[in-house]
Order: structure tokens, then sequence, then C-alpha cells
């Protein structure tokens, strides 16, 4: 680890710490979405990663249609809001039949959600083979850019952390600064309450639910410019993206995203000096004794339950 | 029957439930299935001593676990461990490099036996080994998260974390592990060849005796004040917290006592099935064996074992026919029984088969047991109280 000089050591923060930042932008999207359906409403979502792998699916799928038809340079964009459609709406579904008669059960959610990751992963396998595929990407998506002769940085890597820093701003916005988001705020805090002044508390917990499975969607999306997609890709990512809600403080959007930052910069870096399971390993255990020490996660709101 | 005995097994009814079990496998399945089969058996159900273990832990004290497969490995490795030195001896391993070291280390250039190694050389530190360092590590776990009131799905999320760390650590420690392949090629234990008909058979019956025994530890420690508490804990923690109890201890001890359930499991899986590997300790496997659990019923001891058999017997018949249709089913079958049936098996008997009134002359006076999966009125008590 020593054997490097400043300036290699300098070139190789940036550009592992740029690749960690596209593993930043996935944890940050997928996190962003359990921490709105978790943070907010309690309930464990074990199939969050297949909603991610449905916006991959759609956006790979999209990029052949486009491939064939000869618009590869404007899909993505459309792939985007397809993927969050796509998933939001069978995140609607599946609240309606399923997490609804379950809110009163959080650790009984978590099974049966779990039982739809394996469904939606043996769909997605008959549906498009075991094998990955990748999305072809458009042109100007590809390349880097170069400040100095010695860093690289992928182009790719920018957009999606764009795409990453928008979405955030917009459940920044949606939470805290629109009536639904008053709403969705409100019957966290007070069901009963917010149910007499007026608040349609089902409906809230619908969109809520919707909501954070059409963001992991958009992380299906930018997920698919990084690597290919696979019937299980969504498993890779579960527990990563748990660990950044819970570390961060289920309820706080500013910890979420740092958590993601730190984490996927921490497995980045380290993965570089040990071999990639180890700086996992290692990454995880520091979390996992912190949150030892500290339950309530980095950045949880300071109140006396 | 005496009280002490009828409390050990939980009345008439427990009695008859258990001698049935007995007979399914000790005489039943013997005598109706190939030794094969019965080999087959025999690991479904070295399963359902976690799926016992979840019960006193889940059902019972309202705690889920998504790590019990970390306990399962830790006893499987140990034995994996001493049977893997017993089969490197220098004799049989001269082509090696470094005799005398198990095959794996070689071929990942390590020249000496790690010292982690060193105390499974004995049989008698491997067994003590197996028990204490799950129950150990279960300690540090449940110290560090009960004592600071982490419960309900954080603990769930974080102990799925530890079987993906460990997981992780095994497949990327080859040279100390056997890495993805797991520890493999075990043959003998103290000379014994573990692979012939006649020891599968030994093995089955010690392996169903230790089953039985684990249910009927687990009946003791459910009849008595503790598993008051435990149900009681499970259904108002800050009440017990209240009257004075200290909750947290209570915890730690029931997590032990599922950690050792579940590590001998993993020793007499690793006898069995003559290998042990990192597949059966991480997220996917600790997860299915709640699954097995839920399936015969979260608060029946012996309807897990019914469980784990029937998920188990099902996915060898499907696997082998239609290996589409399996997870469509396993996923199918997880959503179905937190839906419709939540009490598993156990309930779906408790509510349809009393009705028969020659059953009913067998049930106690106590009710058909009532299960609420964790009441929580508000959500956000799950989760930690800081």
């Amino acid at each position: 680890m020593f054997d490097y000089s400043m300036a290699d050591m300098g070139n190789i923060m940036v550009m592992q710490g740029f690749s960690g930042l596209s593993m930043f932008t996935v944890l940050l999207l997928m996190a962003l979405g359990l921490a709105i359906i978790f943070g907010q409403m309690g309930v464990i979502n074990m199939a969050h990663g297949e909603f991610m792998t449905i916006g991959a699916y759609t956006t790979v799928m999209l990029s052949k249609v486009a491939a064939t038809y000869g618009f590869v340079n404007y899909y993505f964009l459309v792939a985007i809001v397809l993927a969050f459609i796509l998933a939001f709406a069978l995140g609607y579904f599946v609240e309606y039949i399923m997490i609804r008669h379950l809110y009163k059960r959080p650790l009984d959610t978590l099974l049966a959600t779990w039982g739809l990751s394996l469904v939606m992963q043996q769909a997605f396998r008959s549906s498009f083979g075991a094998k990955e595929v990748s999305a072809e990407l458009p042109e100007w998506m590809l390349g880097s850019f170069k400040p100095t002769p010695d860093i690289d940085i992928p182009i790719n890597g920018v957009f999606v952390m764009v795409l990453a820093l928008l979405v955030t701003a917009g459940v920044y916005i949606f939470m805290y600064r629109s009536r639904w988001g008053l709403r969705v705020r409100a019957t966290v805090q007070n069901r009963v309450m917010a149910g007499a002044v007026g608040i349609n508390t089902k409906k809230v917990d619908r969109i809520t639910f919707a909501l954070g499975c059409g963001i992991a969607g958009i992380a299906g999306a930018a997920f698919t410019t990084i690597a290919s997609t696979g019937p299980t890709t969504g498993t890779l990512y579960i527990v990563d993206s748990f660990m950044v809600v819970v570390f961060g403080g289920a309820a706080s959007l500013m910890g979420t995203i740092a958590s993601a930052f730190g984490i996927a910069q921490a497995q980045s870096i380290l993965q570089f000096f040990m071999t990639s399971s180890m700086g996992k390993v290692s990454t995880l255990l520091v979390i996992v004794g912190i949150l030892m020490m500290k339950p309530e996660g980095l950045f949880a709101s300071k109140l006396r339950k | 029957m005496n009280a002490s005995l009828s409390k050990l097994v939980g009345g008439k009814q427990g009695a008859i439930g258990l001698a049935l079990l007995a007979a399914l496998i000790f005489v039943v399945l013997p005598l109706g299935v190939d030794i094969f089969r019965l080999n087959l058996v025999g690991k479904y159900l070295t399963y359902a001593f976690v799926a016992v273990s979840l019960v006193l832990l889940w059902g019972n004290g309202g705690i889920l676990s998504l790590g019990q497969g970390i306990f399962f490995g830790l006893g499987g490795y140990g034995m994996a461990m001493f049977m893997k030195l017993e089969a490197s001896d220098p004799i049989s391993t001269k082509i090696q490099t470094t005799p005398g070291i198990p095959d794996f280390m070689d071929w990942n250039q390590i020249t000496e036996l790690p010292w982690f190694w060193h105390p499974f050389e004995s049989l008698p530190l491997t067994i003590l080994a197996i028990l204490v360092i799950p129950a150990l590590f279960a300690y540090l776990i449940g110290f560090a998260m009960f004592k600071r009131r982490v419960g309900g799905v954080y603990f769930a999320i974080i102990t799925q974390a530890i079987a993906l760390i460990l997981s992780i650590l095994i497949v990327g420690q080859q040279g100390y592990t056997g890495g993805v392949n797991g520890i493999t090629d075990l043959k003998t234990m103290l000379g014994w060849d573990t692979r012939t008909d006649s020891a599968k058979y030994i093995l089955y019956y010690v392996n169903g005796a230790l089953l039985i025994g684990a249910i009927l530890l687990s009946k003791y420690i459910l009849n008595s004040k503790f598993g008051m508490l435990l149900l009681a804990m499970r259904d108002k923690e800050e009440r017990v917290r209240f009257s004075g109890y200290d909750v947290s201890n209570f915890k730690i001890f029931i997590f032990c006592v599922a950690a050792m359930i579940s590590a001998v499991g993993g020793a007499m899986f690793t006898l069995q099935v003559g290998f042990m590997s990192p597949s059966f300790v991480g997220i996917v496997p600790s997860i299915e064996m709640v699954i097995f659990c839920a399936v015969g019923g979260r608060m029946s001891l012996i309807g897990a074992v019914y469980g784990t058999l029937l998920v188990n017997y099902g996915k060898t018949v499907f696997s082998e026919t239609y290996p589409e249709l399996w997870l469509f089913l396993m996923g199918g079958l997880f959503i179905a029984v937190v839906m419709f049936f939540p009490n598993g098996l156990a309930g779906i008997y408790d509510k349809y088969a009393k009705r028969f009134k020659f059953l009913r002359k067998f049930s106690d006076t106590q009710p058909a047991e009532k299960v609420k999966a964790t009441p929580v009125s508000d959500i956000k008590e799950m989760g930690v109280k800081a």
C-alpha cells in the first residue's frame, strides 16, 4: 500500500474516488427510494433491488428498440422516464394487493417482499434469459475527459451523477416543499390525526410506496451505464442500500446522501488496496460496528421516544 | 405422567405430537425410503434445528434473526475443519508441497496450518468449539444490540449484514477457509468412515435424537417462567421492562440458545453430507430457514420440523422436474404464508383438525395458541429506542 509515490496516490485517489462516485449514484438512488419507504412508512422492501432491475431491463430493451429505429442518441432520457413509470406502476399495484395488509407487521412485510423478489427474479430469468445484457450507450456518453494526462473521468459517470443529484433535489422538493410531501410527513407523524384533518392516508401510503419503487427504477436506468444487467442484479445492492439507509439515520435525507457517499467511497478506495472482497468486508464491518455503537444512525433527528 | 415430565413435553397433546414426530423420524422414514433418500431427509432435518431455534427466537421472542445461517455455518465449519484435518494426514497428502495441511491451503501457497485451525485437531475441543463459538458470537451481537434496545427490523437488517459479511469473508479468504467451494472431501471421523451406508444410518439416528433433544430443551424453556416472559416481551416489551425485568438479558440468552441449536444442526449437516460451503452461511439460506419455520408455524416447535421437511421435499421434487417453477413457488409460498397463514401448518391444524370431536379429546384445556405477529400498534416503536 505504500509503494506509490505521492502523485500516484493522488491519481489513484481521484480515479478510484470517481469510480466510487458511480457506485455512489446507484446506491444513492436505491437508498433514496428505500429511505422514503422505510424511513417514512417503516416498511422493509426486500424487493427493492428487483424494482431497480425493472428499470435496468427497461433501459436495455429501449436501447435495442432505439438501435433498430435509429434514435440511439436520445433514447436514454426516454428510458429514465419510462423506467420510473413502470416501476412506479408496479409499486402501486404491489402496495394495493400486498403491502397494505401488512403495515402492522413490519417483520412479515420483510418476508413477503423477499418472496416477491424471488418471484420477480424468476420472472426476469424466464422473460429475458439468465445471461447478463447491457444497454448500448449513446455516443455522447462514451469516452472520457482528461483534466490531466494521468486522470480519466468517464462521461457516463458524470452523467449519472448529475441525474442522481437532480433526482435527489426532486425528492427533496417533493417531500419538503409540496402539498404531497406535507401529507406524507403528516401521515408519518400521526396517522389518525392526519386522517381526521381529511388526508386520505391510504392513498398517501400507496403513492409513497410507488414513488420509492419508481426511484429504484431510475436507479436501474443509471445502473445500465456502469454495468450489465442480469436477473439477480438487484440482490447485489439490496444489503448495501439497507446499510446506507440505516447508517444515515432512516428518516434523514442528508444522512442518506452522506452515508451513500461514505460507503461507496470507502468500498471503492479500499478495493483498490485490498482484494475486492476484503474491501467490502471491512467497509461493512465498520458500518455494523458503528451501528452497534450508535444504532440510530449518523444523522438521526434528536428526539426522545 | 408426573408434573415435571408433563411440563417438559407440554401435556398430553404435546406428548402425542412429539411421539408422532419421533415415530415418523425413527420408524416410518427409515422403513419407507432407501438410504440415499434417507440421507437427504437427514440433511433436511439438520435445517430443522435452525427452524426450531427460530420458533424460540422469532415466534416466541419476536426477534427475527436473518442471520441464523451464521451459526449453522459456524457449527458446520467447526466439524468440517476437524474432519478435513483428519483427512489431510501427512501420508495421504504427501504429493503436496507442504504435506499435512488441507489441500486448499496448499493450492493457496500456505505452508503452515493457521493458528485457529489447531484446536480442531482434537474432537473434544471441536465439539466444545461447535457449541461455544456460536454462542459467544451470538452473545457479542446480542449484547451490542439488545443492550442498546435495537430490535425489530433493525436487528433483522444487521444480522443479515453480518451473514453477508461472513459469507464474503469465507469466500474471499480461500487459503484459510476453502473459499467458495467450501471444505470438501470429508471422509472420516476418528477413523470411522462416514460415507458408508451403515454410518449414514447411524448418523441419521443420532441426528434425529439430537433434534428431538433440541425440541425437548426448547419446550422446557418455553414452558418455564422464562418462556412466559419471552412471550410477554414479544407482545409488550415496555411493560415487562417496567415490571423490573432486564429485557435485554433475556433476549441475549435466547439468542445464544438459538445460536447453539443452529450450530448443532450445522455440525450434523457436515457429518451427513460430507462438506460445508459458504452457500449455507449467507443471506439466502438464512432467510430460507425463516420460511421453513414460517410454513410449519412460527409458534410450533414440532410444526417447524414438518415445515422444513415439506418445503425441502417440495424443493427437491420441483427443482428436479420443473426448475423454472421452483422460485415462483417458493416466492409464492413466502407471500401466501405471511399473508394468509401467519401461523403456518400448525395454525391450520389448530383451526380445522380440532373441529373433529375425537381429536378435541386429546387437546388439553389450553386453547389453541393465538398468534399475533409482533403486534405493534405503532410502527415507530419497532425501531430504535434511543
